[in-house]
């Protein structure tokens, strides 16, 4: 077996490069809602995402994005075809195993962001170790060290409740990195924010893509979708590369 | 800002590639953790988690109060039982009314004469007596022969009450003296005055040899009595010698309420024993004349005395405990309804639907386990209370103290199952779309 490797890393030895195993490997991916009438959101989609990259996916209001989003998330299973995280094949894991996989391996980010409005934020991004078998000790420098690394550091206890949207964000990611993901998963992350705070989400976003971390973004923002390595598109629930011509399908 | 790669941090990625499925642990919710996180839901809502309590606190409380002061109070029952009833034994004539006679209104005279001294004699006996009312519907009772001024004596009876009866009713003599078998081997006209007959009669001092007439015939009052252990009727009566009675006016009358009876003190935990020997040793001819009647036995009278009205009361703390637990499974299911953004959100980092229910479940538990608490502090005070102000001894079963708490935790588990269910079924990418 070929281990994985990022891209920008040394390889190791002499060997012949091998081409890294995807983070994401999608066939023929369909879903269907058995809601009365049956709704197809998804068609046939195909996506391989490499170690690294960064794709944003546009598409217009209800042409399936946050359907497809689930998949990749591993809430949602695909009505047919086959979807390969970090070389496993989803398809056949029992639903505890998915949902491990999915807390160890995903990190998402929400539009709306999930806080819990009780906790600060350095235990808003402690709770994404609840579930893994971290050490109770370890978990508060670990958030505090991906705080930081967000530009939060100096807000560790600060309640969510009187934080800026911009911040709320940031803890928000802060909380997704903190269980090292292969893949960040980020549905309209700025839909709630305005455009200077947006900006800032957008400029973090980057710095993690350049530590080579793996980023998929759904926006409905073209100036974000601009800024990703990559854009698919999703129209009627198709998938298709590059920048579908502009139907008015913005918000 | 960003100081070290994704990938130079996680060597164990390497393995990610060829990953089997055992490369994925499954997820875990330490113990601690759990309880941190039910805790810190219910600390988040302080107001809300203590109105909730409250009827759990009410349904524990009332029962361990209930519980308690039956305990309390049969205990106190069984006290004062034991010092006196416990030492009483009474005798009643049940023979049939003489047929053979010509005067038919009058009743048997089943005791021998000398029955005060054959009952006297049984080991543990300390005294006993006949005593019977005279055999007047309504006796006139004046302190001077001129029957105008027997108003005063209206209400009071009269009693003929063997020497032996007066000493076995323990009487407080407050003047002169009691009389005796002197007086009654005479059929001398004495009498004794309770205290209350003695008022009403108007007659406070004895040297002046005062008397008091009952239907016209005198009766020199010797003595006046102020209390009685047994018998307190006879404070209200005068008193006056069995044998002088029966000379004067003949055999009780017919009916429950004239015939003869026995009373007889005995030494503490003699009177069963004397109650089944009395009517042998009374009349060996015909026993079956005489019923001598046991004392209440002091554990059934306090079962008697805890049947009553606990039934009811523990009646309602069970259905405050009912409401206790629809009102934790109320609130437990609004906050599941008011969390499906948290639920969703604890499952995409990794939760099993366990995990979350878990969680609910350890949040009701905790709710009905300080309710228990609670309701057990309270309840245990409430006895203590009520004993320290009516000068009790508080007792309480350690049996109904100790498991108070856990009936809460169990109201508790019971009242969270619901919720907890729906909470894990919740679906995570329904409840994450905001
Ligand atoms: N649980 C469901 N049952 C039935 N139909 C569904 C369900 N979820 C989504 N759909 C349908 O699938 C289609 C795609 O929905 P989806 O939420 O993926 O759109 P979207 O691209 O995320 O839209 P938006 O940009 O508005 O968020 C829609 O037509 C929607 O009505
Ligand atoms: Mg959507």
């Amino acid at each position: 077996m070929t281990p994985a490797q990022a891209p920008h890393e040394p390889l190791q030895g002499p060997e012949v490069p091998v081409p890294p195993a995807p983070v994401i490997r999608m066939r023929g991916v369909t879903r269907t809602f058995p809601s009365p009438p049956p709704v197809t959101a998804l068609r046939s989609c195909e996506l391989t995402v490499l170690p690294g990259e960064y794709v944003a996916v546009v598409g217009p209001s209800g042409s399936g994005k946050s359907t497809f989003l689930n998949l990749l998330g591993l809430l949602d299973r695909p009505s047919s075809g086959t979807y390969e995280l970090d070389g496993i094949d989803t398809g056949t894991l029992a639903e505890s195993r998915r949902t491990a996989l999915r807390g160890q391996r995903i990190g998402f980010v929400f539009q709306s962001f999930h806080l819990l409005p009780h906790r600060t934020a350095a235990e808003n991004v402690a709770l994404a170790q609840l579930y893994n078998r971290t050490p109770r000790g370890g978990r508060r420098a670990a958030a505090r060290d991906v705080l930081q690394r967000v530009g939060l550091g100096h807000r560790l206890d600060a309640l969510p409740t009187r934080m800026s949207g911009g911040e709320r964000q940031r803890v928000a990611i802060a909380r997704a990195l903190v269980n090292e993901p292969s893949l960040l998963l980020c549905d309209e992350p700025t839909g709630n924010l305005d455009s200077v705070t947006a900006d800032r989400v957008m400029t973090l976003f980057e710095e993690l893509h350049a530590t080579g971390l793996t980023l998929l973004v759904i926006t409905h923002d073209r100036d974000v979708a601009a800024r990703a390595g990559r854009t698919v598109t999703i129209r009627d629930g198709v998938l298709r590369p590059g920048v579908a011509a502009p139907s008015g399908g913005r918000a | 800002m960003i100081p070290r790669t994704w990938r130079a941090r996680r060597p164990w990625r390497a393995r990610a590639a060829g990953a089997t499925r055992s490369a994925v642990p499954h997820s875990r919710l330490s113990l601690v953790d759990l309880l941190a996180e039910a805790l810190s839901g219910l600390i988040q809502r302080p107001g809300r988690s203590t109105l909730t309590l409250l009827g759990t606190v009410l349904g524990v409380g009332a029962f361990v109060a209930v519980l308690g002061l039956t305990s309390t109070a049969a205990g106190q029952i069984g006290h004062s039982f034991s010092l006196l009833q416990d030492t009483t034994v009474n005798v009643a004539d049940v023979g049939p009314p003489p047929a053979a006679e010509a005067d038919t209104n009058r009743g048997p005279m089943d005791f021998p004469a000398d029955a005060d001294a054959r009952v006297g004699r049984l080991n543990g006996a300390l005294a006993a007596g006949v005593y019977w009312p005279a055999p007047f519907q309504q006796p006139r009772v004046s302190a001077s022969a001129d029957p105008s001024g027997a108003a005063a004596g209206q209400g009071l009876s009269v009693y003929a009450m063997s020497p032996g009866a007066l000493q076995a009713v323990q009487a407080t003599v407050s003047a002169g003296v009691l009389y005796n078998d002197f007086h009654q081997q005479r059929d001398l006209r004495v009498a004794v005055l309770g205290a209350a007959a003695a008022q009403r009669l108007g007659i406070t001092r004895l040297d002046a040899q005062p008397a008091v007439f009952v239907n016209g015939t005198g009766f020199t009052v010797i003595g006046i009595i102020s209390d009685t252990q047994r018998l307190p009727q006879s404070l209200l009566g005068v008193l006056v010698p069995s044998s002088t009675a029966q000379h004067l006016w003949g055999n009780p009358l017919q009916g429950d309420a004239f015939k003869a009876r026995m009373v007889i003190a005995t030494r503490t935990g003699a009177a069963d024993l004397i109650a089944h020997q009395a009517a042998m040793a009374l009349r060996p001819d015909d026993p079956s004349l005489l019923s001598a009647a046991a004392p209440p036995d002091p554990a059934s009278l306090r079962d008697a005395v805890a049947g009553d009205l606990t039934g009811l009361f523990l009646l309602l703390a069970a259905i405050c405990l009912v409401i206790g637990a629809v009102g934790i499974a109320n609130t437990t299911l609004v906050a599941v309804l008011e969390r499906t953004g948290e639920i969703g959100l604890r499952r995409s980092l990794g939760a099993r639907p366990r995990h979350i229910a878990a969680q609910f479940l350890t949040e009701s538990t905790v709710l009905g386990t300080l309710g228990g608490l609670i309701g057990t502090a309270l309840g245990v005070a409430t006895v203590v209370l009520v004993a320290v102000g009516r000068d009790w001894t508080a007792v309480l079963q350690p049996w109904t103290v100790v498991p108070a708490p856990f009936a809460g935790s169990v109201v508790g588990l019971l009242a969270g199952l619901y919720p907890s269910l729906r909470a894990a079924w919740v679906e995570p990418a329904e409840a994450l779309r905001r």
